[in-house]
Formats: structure tokens, sequence, C-alpha cells
């Protein structure tokens, strides 16, 4: 392994503009002539607007313009849209209501935007926004997704507010096996509502250029492609070829900015109008009541078994929110990523599940990371748990006795798994937790009057997003594969240009490490260019931890085309047969003989074009490939949480976190560990502290950082981190995806500590003091009587 | 509007800012130093955190009216243009202690103030409990707490004292 070669832990070539304040996020771009926008936004959850007056703004200090939804609708800028088409078990279609980006006859959530307000300077706006007066008619409300189908309808389109009842698997046989059951395990379960709180808010700056009628639109975005091709074949905003989407630097995604929002479409058409850039950018309460919130589902579960054990059904129904309105990828989160993922790491024969997706007057709803697949895992891990619990079987023999143990597995949910080995992953997270000393150290505990629990998780995850053909047949109105474009320079230094898009995950380092071990040149010689779609031709953004398994596995295919042509050049060099030249190490080298060339000289070669006949061999070194996966990737693994609990205060402290994941081959372990450690941090969060609490009038309770409550650095234990490895068949490199993983296997880790600690199942999340100490109290009060 | 005077990063400046303009503005709009960030409105996430007379201070809870003839220093001023490197900003780099950046000019700003406050032998207890003041959605924080206990210590071996760089 070279020093900067794939599986070394090279430090970050990003990193030096991000520690001396050099970055260049969306909301430091400006220019030349900018204004501000400023959203007016509902403040009711559900109304219909019967006045907007903006005469007094318009006549504000600075104000250059107010833009209303009814202008909007007069200018036919058409709806956001969600991209993929889920059919009712019936064969119905979903029902897609109508999103505009600006609301002209009816708001359905609190922080629907209803106009803005563009000024020369960002107070002058606000300052205005406060003064355009709506009038609103204010309806009854519903946002517990549990009480949709009887709420107040929203939309038209979706009688009882059910966008689809969606079903995967076979229910007779599984009814047939319940029937048979000797043990079932039910659990009703909410996975709570998330807000992804991204540390940078979503922003937009657009420009119009009237000269060329281009559009340039700076954008939030993990996937620049995909925005420009929603906002042009869709919103109708301009050709495809006369709007630029550029990502620059962008603070954290987690999902909520893979997203198509109002406020870039609205920038855009503003901009246009005006003949000025526009820029907007979200204040954290605005972000509250507008990036797309994750999670959010009503479950009851139920796992059949045989007298040993032997899981022989699993039957699930879960009622989805979406929201006020479907968000860009929403309808597949509940479904084709939440229902093929139930078979867990367990050889289960027969599974239904049944999905109803919902309206609410609350933020749409949409992938958060992990994107069902922590719902699922949520509810596989907390079954097979209690199970053993109930069964009296230790639930590490139960998992085992349960576990896949040969590959391919067809699952009953779609899913093939190819590779695994999920006895290694749990017997090594044993060894690492010590799990054999936790009696000990429960009794330990004990004699501090502290209640002590373990929890696993053996989780697994569908990533590497994903085959072309299998979406498609699923709904997915888009293909997943990647695009890499390598460009050689004649000096020989390399550019990679790739359609995913880093926003914390340091791709800049780690492809540059796939393109130097493979051309043998040096790291530093090597930059990757993302996030521009003038630069880039396609790419399909990042999301799903599929820029390693897709996007990098693009790079490979469009480094062996370079390798072929490259060898072609140093064969006229050297003058010997193309089938003579070995590359390897930076170096092309005729086979049996000691003559050689090196990588530069053959990339100056192929522009100068003097050794070879520009007929016969085309001049230049630059390839491009577009990789379409063959199958998901399935990482796996096993997270194990200890706890302690205070019984006065219910409060759970987190003692030790050890994981230990296998994501096949690992290009850089450093980033990867960050990467688990993240995810981790994320999935605790759910599981102690984070929640979004909706009134009965659809008030957003918890809409800032003092009221919902993020994981901070006193909240979270160092992690202990291991690796095993069983590389993916289903790409070149052998990888399967990291990125996804802690927030996936983190929150049933947790609930089942706490619930092995207190003795009692019946807890939610998050698992804040008061919920702990209820329990206990429920669980005292129960033992006395 | 009103004239406000101070020194940032080593350089007197000037500038006309609103009674209502936040130091974070200014910084970001007239000086256009976009290191220092704005993650929230309610003074939580500590991503504009710079030192003000050596102190750190969230810069969205001051304003620019305030800091007449303060002594700033941001994330720009940490280390000289085209010199070494701080040996926090190093050491942020060197245990992967960031991902998408964004809170991490906040994040080194107050790591430096943990260190004028609790010294150079930072245990992973202190360090949890001193960044109450800091969100970082990205790295779980594992390798934030790393590189500020492995930074505090270079600080300390470089003579660096722990007023850090003003």
């Amino acid at each position: 392994m070279s020093a900067t070669g794939i599986g070394a832990a090279v430090r970050r070539k990003e990193d030096l503009r991000f520690i001396t304040g050099k970055g260049q996020y969306t909301d430091d771009v400006v220019r030349p002539g900018e204004v501000r926008a400023a959203f007016v936004r509902s403040p009711h959850a559900h109304a219909r607007i019967t006045s907007v007056d903006a005469s007094v703004a318009k006549s504000m200090p600075g104000v250059v313009d107010v833009l209303t939804g009814a202008e909007l609708k007069n200018d036919k800028i058409g709806n956001l849209i969600c991209g993929w088409m889920i059919h009712s078990k019936d064969g119905s279609p979903m029902k897609m209501a109508p999103h505009p980006a600006l609301a002209a006859d009816k708001v359905c959530h609190v922080g629907d935007a209803v106009a803005v307000v563009i000024a020369e300077t960002l107070s002058q706006a606000r300052d205005a926004a406060e003064k355009v007066k709506v009038d609103y008619e204010v309806l009854p409300a519903v946002t517990d997704p549990a009480k949709a189908k009887s709420g107040p309808q929203i939309h038209e389109i979706a009688p009882n507010n059910t966008i689809y009842q969606w079903s995967l698997g076979d229910s007779k046989a599984v009814d047939a096996a319940f029937a048979g059951a000797r043990h079932i395990t039910k659990l009703d379960i909410i996975n709570n509502r998330l807000v992804p709180n991204a540390i940078e808010p979503r922003a937009a700056l657009a420009e119009y250029d009237s000269g060329t009628d281009q559009l340039t639109l700076w954008n939030t975005t993990q996937n620049p492609h995909v925005a420009r091709l929603v906002i042009a074949a869709f919103v109708g905003m301009a050709p495809e070829h006369k709007l630029r989407v550029i990502a620059p630097d962008v603070g954290g995604g987690f999902g909520s900015k893979i997203f198509i929002y109002p406020e870039e479409v609205v920038c855009l058409w503003a901009a246009r109008k005006m003949g000025r850039p526009v820029k907007w950018t979200a204040d954290r309460s605005e972000s509250f009541v507008t990036d797309a919130h994750g999670r959010d589902h009503v479950t009851h579960a139920e796992l059949a078994l045989d007298e040993r054990g032997k899981i022989l059904a699993m039957r699930v129904s879960t009622i989805a929110n979406l929201g006020a309105y479907m968000s860009t990828f929403s309808s597949s989160v509940p479904t084709y990523l939440y229902g093929t993922l139930l078979s867990g790491q367990y050889d289960i024969p027969h599974i239904y599940c049944e999905v109803d997706a919902v309206y609410t007057n609350t933020v749409p709803v949409d992938a958060y990371r992990g994107a069902g697949r922590p719902e699922a895992t949520f509810v596989v891990e907390r079954l097979v748990e209690i199970a053993g619990r109930q069964m009296g079987i230790d639930p590490v023999d139960l998992r085992k006795l349960n576990f896949v143990k040969t590959f391919p597995h067809q699952t009953p949910v779609i899913m093939a798994y190819d590779a695994g080995d999920y006895h290694a992953s749990l017997k090594k997270a044993l060894e690492l937790a010590d799990v054999k000393g936790f009696n000990r150290r429960r009794r330990e505990a004990a004699r501090r009057g502290k209640l002590r629990g373990l929890g696993y998780s053996t989780y697994i995850e569908a990533c590497g997003i994903a085959p072309s053909q299998a979406v498609g047949s699923l709904g997915c109105g888009v293909g997943l594969w990647e695009s890499a474009e390598v460009r050689v320079n004649p000096t020989g230094t390399v550019e990679v240009l790739t359609g995913t898009h880093a926003h914390g995950q340091g791709h800049e380092t780690t492809f540059a490490q796939l393109v130097s071990e493979r051309l043998g040149i040096p790291f530093e010689n090597i930059s990757i260019v993302h996030g521009d779609t003038d630069k880039v031709q396609f790419g399909m953004g990042t999301y799903g931890s599929r820029s390693g398994a897709v996007g990098m596995s693009a790079i490979v295919k469009a480094l062996e085309k370079i390798e072929a042509k490259a060898k072609k050049v140093a064969a006229h060099m050297l003058e010997a047969a193309e089938g003579d030249i070995v590359f390897k190490d930076g170096k092309f080298t005729v086979a049996g003989t000691d003559k050689s060339t090196t990588w530069g000289d053959v990339a100056l070669n192929a522009y100068i074009a003097h050794k070879f006949a520009g007929q016969d061999l085309e001049p230049g070194l630059k390839e491009t490939s577009f990789y379409d996966p063959i199958n998901f990737t399935f990482p796996a693994g096993c997270h194990i949480c200890e706890v302690e609990i205070d019984r006065d205060t219910g409060k759970t402290e987190i003692v030790t976190w050890t994981a230990v994941d296998d994501f096949g081959t690992v290009v850089n372990p450093m980033i990867v560990e960050g990467q688990v450690h993240g995810g981790i941090a994320q999935g605790i969060g759910q599981a102690l502290l984070e929640g979004a609490v909706y009134d009965n009038d659809g008030q957003l309770v918890t809409g800032s950082l003092m009221d919902y409550s993020m994981p901070h650095a006193h909240d979270l234990p160092s992690f202990r981190i291991g690796l095993t490895e069983t590389k993916s068949p289903s790409n070149p490199l052998g990888i399967k995806g990291c990125g996804e993983a802690g927030a996936i296997a983190a929150p049933a880790a947790v609930i089942n500590a706490i619930t092995d600690a207190i003795g009692t199942e019946d807890i939610s999340m998050p698992a804040t003091p008061q919920v702990v100490w209820s329990a206990l109290s429920r669980t005292q009060t129960r033992a006395a009587a | 509007m009103s004239a406000v005077s101070m020194t940032v990063n080593g350089k007197a400046v000037t500038g006309d800012v609103e009674a209502r303009t936040l130091l974070v503005q200014f910084l970001r709009e007239n000086l256009r130093l976009t290191g220092t960030h704005v993650g929230c409105d309610t003074s939580q996430c500590g991503a504009c955190v710079v030192h003000i007379d050596g102190i750190a201070v969230k810069s969205c809870t001051m304003l620019a009216l305030q800091c007449e003839g303060s002594n700033i220093t941001t994330i720009e001023g940490l280390a000289a243009p085209n010199g070494p490197l701080h040996p926090m900003q190093e050491a942020f780099r060197e245990n992967h202690g960031l991902q998408c950046g964004f809170c991490t000019p906040g994040m080194i700003m107050a790591a430096l103030d943990i260190v004028r406050r609790k010294g150079h032998d930072l245990d992973e207890h202190t360090i949890r409990q001193e960044l109450d003041g800091n969100i970082c959605r990205c790295t779980g924080y594992h390798n934030i707490v790393k590189a500020i206990a492995a930074g505090a210590k270079a600080m300390d071996k470089g003579g660096v004292p722990r007023q850090a760089a003003e």
C-alpha cells in the first residue's frame, strides 16, 4: 500500500481552506448588484389565502419588489414534483398534490411561503416582509400521522389525506406462518420525527444574464445536476442548457440538501424578473420550518418464531407522514428504502409489510441520513431483542441462530444480499465491547445506585444506490448510475470530474487516492472537480452512501480507458506493439526489455501527437465513463451500546459505544471512521435527544436550537470502532459504503440498552430523562402492586 | 448609520453600520471575512465564535457598535498569510476534526479559548463540557475532542501562549 493509495489514512486535501476560513459556501459568494430576498411565510398550519397586500412593503426603503404566489402562477412557473412513482396495492398511482414554490390559494404548513420581498439589503427585505399583509381563513389542521386519515382534507387529490397504500410481500404466507408459530412478539413503535439541521443553513443565489439568456444558481445542494434537471424540465424555469447550477462548498446535508426547494425556484424567477442577482439564506428558524424533516413513522410490527427461536415470519404495518407536500424523493423512503430492509441480517422466510403514506399539515418529510433503513433497522432490532428476552434466549444467540450464513441470499422483500459475514462482525464487537465483563460492570454500577444496560444492533443497509433498471422498475424517475471524466493534462497532472458531490465526505481526498494508486502518480498532482453543471457533464449527486461504490467505480472505468489509450501512445513512443506495453507504478515498459517511458512523457506525447498519426490515433488523453451498478451494496455490522441510568433523574449516560462494521474495501480508514462517528451521533441524537414536536394546531413547538435538542460533545462518548471486511462483488473496488451506517444502527442499540437496564420495553424515542424516569416509575408501581 | 472602528486581525478597520448590525454581519458583509459563519439565530451553534480582546465571543451576540475600539481575531487571522498554520488549526487537520468545515472556524476559535482558560493538558471530560456552546453535525465530536487535546499540547510545546495569536 502506498502512502497515498487505497487503504491509507491520508490527511484531507480539502481541510486547508476550511481551517483557515477560506471555504466558499453559497452565502459567501457575492455577485455584483446582488439584492436580498426575505420570504413571507404562513404562521398557520392550514389556511386559505384570502388576500395579499404588499402596497406598504413595496414603498419601504430599499425594496425592489414584492412577488406573490399569484404572480408566480401568472408567469406559469411550474410546481415542484416528487420523482419516484409509488403505486398503491390496488394499482392506483400515488396522489401527488400540486406544490407551487409560492402558495397562491392555500397554505398547508407553518412556514409555507406566500410571498417574497426583494430589497437592497437583508435588513430592508426583512423589515418589509413584516409589512406584507396576508389575510387568511384559518382551517382545521392535522399533524399526527395516526390521525391524518380522519383529519381535515388537505389536498383535493387525496381523500382521507392518503397518498398511497403500498404493500410488499406475501401476506397469505405470512398469515400461515404466524398461525403455526410457538411465540409471537408484538411491538408498537413511533419513529420520531427529526430535523436534519446541517449547520450550514440552506441558501440560494441566482443570477440572470440577459445577453446570453443564461441563468446561474449557486445552491446548497447535494446534487446540482438533479436540481438543474427538475428546475428545467418540471418547473420550466429555463431550458436545461440555459441553467447552470453550482454547488460550492456545502456545509453538511444528511439528505436535507438533496431536494429541490421553493426558495431556489423563487430566487431564479426573481433574478430574471429584476435583472439583478438575488440571494436568500435561511436563518435557523426558517430551516426548521422549511428543510425536509426525517422519519415520522407510526408502526405496529409482529415477529413469529418457533420453539427454538427461529424466525418464521414478520408482519409490519406503518403509517408514514410525508408532511404537507410530497418532497423530491419522499415517496421512496418509507417504501423501497424501508420495506426492502425488513429482513435485517436474518434469514426470514416470509415478510409482509404495508405502508400508508399520509399528508399532514407539517413540513414535508423526505430522506434523512439512512432514509427508511434506520426505521427498518429499528423495527427489526427491537423485535429480535424483545423476542429473545421474552423467550429467555440470549439476544446474541437468537441473532446467531437466525443470521443469513450463505450468499447470495434472496430475501422475501426484493433485496438479494451479495456478500457478508455477520458472525464475524458480531464476534469482533463482543470482544471489543468486553461483553463478558458486562455483568461485573452491571453489579459495580448497581453498588453506585446506577442501572446499567447493554444493547445490540446488528444492522444491514442497502447502499450504493443504485442499479438504474432495478430502481426504474420500482418507480424511480431517474437512473442512479454515476459519471466520471478523467482529464490528463499535457504535463501529466490529472483532473477528475465526478457527478457525485462532497459536503463533508472528503471526496477530494479519497477519489485522488484511487487515481494516485491506479496511475502511480503523486497525490498532489490530482484534483477532483465536482458541483458545477458547466464543468461536469451529468451526475446524480451524493446520498445513499453511493459516492464510493458508484462514483468511484465510474472513475475506475474511466481510468481503465485512460490506461488503454496511454498504452497506445506509449507503444508509438517506444516503437513496440501495444500488447507488449506494461503499465505499472506510473511507468510504461515494453515487456521483457528495459525500454520504458514515464507517465509524464506519455501525457505530453498524447497532446503533441508527434509520434503517431493523428488520423490513426486521436490526440489527447481524456476519457469518460458512465457506471451503472449491478446491485445495491450491503454494508452491515454490529453496534453495542452500554448505558448507565440514574434512577432518580432518569438520565441516560452512554458509557461505551462499540461499532464493528463491514464496509467492504476501505479507501481511507480515517475518513470512514469519521463517517461512522457522525452517523452514530445522529442515531444517538434520535434515540436520546431529538424530536420534532407539533402541537395540535400545527405549530412546530421545537422550532429552534433552544427547543430542539441537538447532540452536544458532552452528550456523547468516544467511540470504539472496528472493521471487518467482505468485499462487495458488485463493483470493481469492492466498496460497500459507510455514510449512513451509524445513524441506521444506533437508535436500536441505545433503546435496547435502556430497556435492558430498566427492565421494561415500554419506552419511546427520544428517551429523555422524563421518558425514562416515567417508565421506571411505572415499573416500580407495578412491582409495588 | 454610525461609524465604527476596530482592529481586526491586526488591521485597523472602519465602517458605517446600522445600530442593529451584528458583529458577525460586519465581519462577513463589510469586511468580507466569510470564514466566520452563521449557523443559527439563537446563539446555540457557535459557528460565529471570534476573539474579542483575546476572549471567545459569539459574534452573533454582539452589535458591531459595541466593538468600537476592540481588538478582534477571526479564523482568518490565526495564521499569517503564507505562514505556518496555528497548532490548533494543524491539530484539526491532523486528527480529522472536521468534515463539512462549516462549524470548524468557530470550533477552532472556541478551542483556543478553552486552552486559555483551562491550560494545555486537557482531559476528554473537560473538552466535552467546555464545547457546550458549539454544535457539529458531522463528526460526532470524537475527532474534535482529539484535535483540541492535541492542539493544546502542541501549543505548549511550540511556546504558543495560552492567549493564542492575539
